[in-house]
């Protein structure tokens, strides 16, 4: 079971280049350890002690993980993963 | 250097003192390696505050897909400050993601009165480097 993960350009120094990457699992935590083993250093900009980094936006289809279950997310055959760094800033 | 039309300049203003004094943000989209902002996408600031400024995840998607449809990158992020300079923050610094885009700050804060500072940046690995703006006519 493989499932496609889009990489955002900042990223890509980790996937040689690559816009998208596959890996396997049966939830996005399962997916993102699986990226790390093909792709080492990813899964730290993504987790940050035990949870999604608060500026990076993960994607499950047209969702917003933050809005399905996290970390904890199930995914299957044919879902489509994209990571996008949050765009934010402010004056302080 | 960063090259924008007179137009698209306004616009980003319009879009800045329209939603003084919250943050406004968006993109101006254009093709991929053209660096000519094109397409002017103004977002929705999910903070709604006058100190910080966030795309709302489910747009930003939408607009980012969009612009891989038709083969356009992010070429100007832009952002208001509404009440200091036109010059990146810390915060703006660390949160810069994009290394092809051009950080394209707006200040309305209320001394510049009917003026507003219009500035570009490049944010890469937090070294800042303000750019200078040629506006063309159009």
């Amino acid at each position: 079971m493989a499932i496609e993960i889009r990489i955002p350009t900042i990223l890509r120094t980790y996937t040689d280049g690559a816009k998208a990457v596959d890996a396997k699992g049966a939830t996005l935590q399962e997916l993102i350890d699986d990226l790390e083993a093909g792709h080492p250093g990813l899964k730290d900009r993504l987790i940050d002690k035990g949870a999604l980094r608060r500026f990076v936006n993960v994607y499950l289809n047209d969702e917003d993980v933050r809005f399905l279950g996290g970390l904890e997310t199930p995914v299957a055959d044919g879902d489509t993963v994209t990571v996008l760094p949050a765009v934010a800033g402010g004056a302080r | 250097m960063l090259t924008i039309s007179r137009e698209l300049v306004d616009k980003i203003i319009a879009h800045a003192r329209a939603d003084h004094p919250d943050e406004a943000c968006g993109v101006v989209a254009g093709p991929i390696g053209s660096d000519s902002p094109e397409r002017f996408v103004a977002m929705e600031n999910a903070e709604r505050s006058p100190t910080f400024y966030r795309f709302d995840s489910l747009e930003q998607l939408r607009v980012w897909r969009e612009m891989d449809d038709l083969d356009e990158e992010p070429v100007i992020i832009y952002h208001s400050h509404t009440a200091t300079e036109a010059y990146p923050s810390r915060t703006d610094i660390s949160y810069a993601s994009e290394p092809n885009a051009h950080y394209v700050l707006v200040s309305t804060r209320e001394e510049l009165g009917e003026k507003a500072e219009f500035r570009s940046y490049r944010i890469v690995d937090g070294v800042v480097n303000e750019e200078e703006v040629t506006i063309t006519l159009g």
